[in-house]
C-alpha cells in the first residue's frame, strides 16, 4: 500500500507523477500513484486461473446495471396502474429502450450467475481463511444486497410473476413467530399489495443497488490488503511467485470480459426467451392467481429449501440459514490447508454441495411435490451437514496432500 | 442421463427414508381468494409446429404477412380485443408509411375533451396514440362479453406456451358442427384447441372476411396464418431489429475476442520465454 509521505517531502516517485499538474494532484490526493501501485506494479499471484475473471466481470456488469438502469428508472413509473404500461411503453416506443431493458434483464441474471461462480471459487480455492475473512464476508454481505436487489427490481413490471412473486415472500415473512404479522405489514406498506408497495420497492432497488458500490469498495480494498488467494492456496513467497498486475491480468480480464460479453449478446439478442418469463408479460391481477407461481432461477435453490421444510417458518429458517452459515465458514473450517486440490474428502463434500444446491433448485421448480419432496430434505440436509459436520470434522478425517514449496515450484520453474 | 439416473435413484433412496409427502403442509403455496378457483386443466398436447419465416434465432418477420395479418386484426379481432401497449406509430415496424398511419388513426374516434357546454366530444386519433380500446373498460368488457373480458393481445403470442402455433391451430381449430359426441353448449363453440373444447367467441375467420390490397386470397388459413404472425410481431416488435443488430455484435466480439487472446499470449508467452 502507499504511505502517507512526511509533510514537505516531495514523494519518490519518478519525476512524470511529482511534476505538473498531476504531480501537483498527486501529493494531495494520491490518486495517480495509487492506482499505478494497486492497479499497475501490484503483484498477483502468476497462477491465477480462468476464475479469477468473475471479480472484474462483476465489476463491469454492476456498472452496466447502474447505468442502464438509471436510464430506465428515468420512464418508470412507480404506480400499480401505470408501471407495466410505463415498461411496456420503454420496450415499445422508447427510441433503443427495448435495448436498454434487454440489457438490465440479462445483465441481472448474468450478474447472479457470476456471483454464483464467484462464491463457489472461494469456496473451492479456500479463500475465506485468514488473512481473508473480512473479504469474504463483505462478499457475502454483496451477495445478500445483490439478492435483495434482484428481487426489488423484478417486482418492478407488476405483471403477474412480480405480483405473485412478491405475495409469496410478504407472506413467508408473515411467518415469523409473534412479529410476523407487523413484518409483514411493514414490507407492503398497507393491507394489499399496491401502490405503496411499488414505490418502496423502487426506492429500495436503487438505494441497494448504491450501497451495492459502496461495499464493493471494502471489498476491493480487502483484496488489496489481504492479496489474491491462488488455486494453490499457499501465500506467494518470492517475486518469482508473481506478476505484476499489468500487463499480465489487465490481459487476462480482458479475455474474460470479452467471453463474458459473448455469453451476455447471444442471449439478449437470440435467445432472451430463456430467461425471461412468459407469465411476467401479463399485468399483476390481484384476483387471479397463476396456475405456476416460479421465481427466477437464481432464487429457485431457496424456492426449494422454503417449500422441503413441511412448516413455513422453519423453511423460513432454513432458506435464510443456508445464506447466514456461509458467514461463519471461516470458523468452521479449521484445516490450515485452503485449496481443495489438497483436500480428497472435502473436495468431494463439495462437489456434493454443488449438486445438492442444483437439486434444490429442482425441488423448487417442481414446488417440492411427490418424491422432490424428500429429495429436497436430503439435499437440505446435505447443504447443512456439509458446513456443520464434514468441515469441522475433516481435519481429524482427511489425509491431506503435500502443499508445494511455493507457486514457482508447482509450476516447475523455480 | 447420468444426472437423470442419479436423480432417480437418489428419489428412489430418500423415498424410502423420509416422510411422505402428504405429510407435509403445502402451506407456501400462494392461497387465491376464494372468488377466482384456478384448477389447472391439464396441459394440452403442443399445437403442431408450423413453419415460420420468424422463427429460430435468424428469423426475420415477413412484412406483406405483417400487413395482411394487421388487417385481419383491425377489422376482425379489434371488435373485441384490445392491444392497448401499442401506438398507431409503432405500425412502421411493419413497414407501413407514415401517411397510411395517420390516416389510420384519424379514422378512429377517441374521446375529446369536454365542450364549452360541459358535453362530452370525440376526437379524431393521432399517430400517438394507443391502439383504440374496443371496451370503455375491463368491467365493462366482462359484462358485455357474457363475464369474461377478452384479453388484450399485445402480448398474447408471448404468453401462451408455443405461441404462434398455438394461435394458428386455435383459429382453424373450430369445429361446426362439433365432432359426435362432444358436449353441446348453447352459446359455446367447439374448438379443439380451448380449454375444454368449449370456448365462448365464435369462429372469428370466415372465407374471404378481408380483402387483401396485394391480391392474396383472403383463405381462413391464410388469415390465421398472417394474423398468428402479426401478433407474434405485436408481442416482440424489434425482433427484426435484434436479431439483425446481433449478427453484428457477436461478430464483433468474434474478431475481439482472437484479438484480446492473441494479445494475452503474447505477453505471458514473454514472461515465460525470459
Amino acid at each position: 500500500m502507499t504511505k502517507p509521505n512526511m509533510a514537505g517531502q516531495p514523494p519518490s516517485r519518478s519525476t512524470e507523477e511529482s511534476s505538473g499538474v498531476a504531480g501537483w494532484i498527486d501529493r494531495r490526493l494520491p490518486v495517480i500513484s495509487g492506482f499505478r501501485a494497486e492497479y499497475i506494479d501490484f503483484r498477483m499471484p502468476k497462477n491465477l486461473n480462468g476464475l479469477w475473471n468473475f471479480g472484474a466481470i462483476l465489476t463491469v456488469v454492476l456498472l452496466l446495471m447502474l447505468a442502464t438502469g438509471t436510464f430506465l428508472a428515468m420512464h418508470f413509473i412507480p404506480t400499480a396502474a401505470e408501471a407495466f404500461l410505463s415498461v411496456e411503453a420503454i420496450d415499445r416506443q422508447l427510441p433503443g429502450g427495448w435495448m436498454l431493458r434487454s440489457m438490465h434483464m440479462v445483465g441481472a441474471n448474468l450478474f447472479l450467475a457470476a456471483l454464483y461462480i464467484h462464491l463457489f471459487r472461494g469456496l473451492y480455492y479456500g479463500s475465506y481463511k485468514a488473512p481473508r475473512e473480512i473479504l469474504w464476508i463483505s462478499g457475502l454481505v454483496l451477495m445478500v444486497l445483490v439478492m435483495a436487489t434482484a428481487f426489488a427490481g423484478y417486482v418492478l413490471p407488476w405483471g403477474q410473476m412480480s405480483f405473485w412473486g412478491a405475495d409469496v415472500i410478504s407472506k413467508a415473512v408473515g411467518a415469523v413467530p409473534v412479529i410476523g404479522n407487523t413484518l409483514e405489514h411493514i414490507l407492503a406498506g398497507s393491507d394489499q399489495l399496491g401502490d405503496i408497495f411499488l414505490h418502496r420497492f423502487f426506492v429500495i432497488h436503487f438505494i441497494l443497488a448504491f450501497l451495492v458500490v459502496a461495499v464493493v469498495g471494502v471489498h476491493v480494498v480487502a483484496v488489496h490488503v489481504a492479496g489474491s488467494n491462488n488455486p494453490l492456496g499457499i501465500e506467494p513467497k518470492t517475486p518469482k511467485d508473481t506478476v505484476p498486475f499489468h500487463p499480465y491480468f489487465t490481459s487476462k480480464d480482458l479475455v474474460g470480459l470479452v467471453l463474458f460479453a459473448l455469453v451476455f449478446a447471444l442471449l439478449m439478442f437470440f435467445w432472451p426467451g430463456l430467461l425471461t418469463e412468459p407469465d411476467n408479460y401479463a399485468p399483476a391481477d390481484p384476483m387471479h392467481t397463476p396456475a405456476d407461481i416460479e421465481p427466477e432461477w437464481y432464487f429457485l435453490p431457496f424456492y426449494g429449501m422454503l417449500q422441503s421444510v413441511p412448516s413455513k417458518f422453519g423453511g423460513l429458517l432454513a432458506a435464510a440459514g443456508s445464506l447466514l452459515i456461509l458467514f461463519a465458514l471461516p470458523w468452521l473450517d479449521r484445516s490450515p490447508v485452503r485449496s481443495m486440490r489438497f483436500r480428497p474428502l472435502c473436495r468431494v463434500g463439495l462437489l456434493g454441495l454443488v449438486v445438492a444446491f442444483v437439486l434444490l433448485a429442482l425441488v423448487g421448480k417442481h414446488h417440492a411435490q411427490g418424491s422432490w419432496m424428500a429429495l429436497g430434505r436430503v439435499s437440505l440436509l446435505y447443504y447443512f451437514g456439509y458446513f456443520l459436520v464434514l468441515l469441522p470434522l475433516a481435519p481429524r478425517l482427511e489425509k491431506t496432500r503435500t502443499l508445494p514449496a511455493s507457486i514457482s515450484a508447482a509450476q516447475g520453474d523455480a | 442421463m447420468s444426472v437423470r439416473a442419479f436423480l432417480g435413484g437418489a428419489c428412489l433412496l430418500s423415498g424410502l427414508f423420509l416422510a411422505t409427502p402428504e405429510q407435509t403442509a403445502l402451506a407456501q403455496t400462494p392461497s387465491a381468494p376464494a372468488s377466482s378457483p384456478t384448477a389447472a386443466p391439464a396441459e394440452p398436447a403442443a399445437p403442431p409446429h408450423q413453419k415460420w419465416s420468424f422463427d429460430g434465432a435468424f428469423g426475420q418477420f415477413d412484412q406483406a404477412s405483417l400487413q395482411r395479418g394487421f388487417l385481419v386484426y383491425d377489422h376482425v379481432c379489434s371488435t373485441c380485443h384490445g392491444m392497448r401497449s401499442l401506438t398507431y406509430n409503432d405500425l412502421a415496424g411493419i413497414g407501413l408509411s407514415s401517411k397510411a398511419i395517420s390516416d389510420l388513426a384519424h379514422s378512429k374516434q377517441f374521446p375529446g375533451p369536454v365542450d364549452e357546454d360541459g358535453q362530452p366530444t370525440t376526437r379524431p386519433g393521432t399517430p400517438d396514440d394507443h391502439f383504440k380500446s374496443p371496451f370503455p373498460s375491463e368491467a365493462a368488457a366482462a359484462a358485455m362479453m357474457g363475464g369474461v373480458a377478452p384479453p388484450d393481445q399485445s402480448r398474447l403470442a408471448l404468453i401462451k406456451p408455443h405461441g404462434a402455433d398455438w394461435l394458428y391451430a386455435f383459429l382453424t381449430g373450430y369445429r361446426m358442427p362439433p365432432p359426435p359426441g362432444a358436449p353441446m353448449v348453447p352459446g359455446k363453440f367447439y374448438n379443439e384447441w380451448a380449454d375444454g373444447h368449449l370456448i365462448g367467441m365464435p369462429p372469428p375467420l370466415v372465407e374471404g372476411g378481408v380483402s387483401f390490397p396485394d391480391g392474396t386470397k383472403a383463405t381462413v388459413d391464410q388469415q390465421a396464418r398472417d394474423v398468428s404472425t402479426f401478433l407474434v410481431w405485436a408481442a416482440d416488435p424489434h425482433r427484426n431489429a435484434r436479431h439483425h443488430i446481433g449478427k453484428g455484435v457477436v461478430l464483433y466480439l468474434i474478431v475481439l475476442l482472437l484479438l484480446v487472446i492473441a494479445w494475452k499470449k503474447k505477453i505471458w508467452n514473454r514472461r515465460d520465454g525470459h
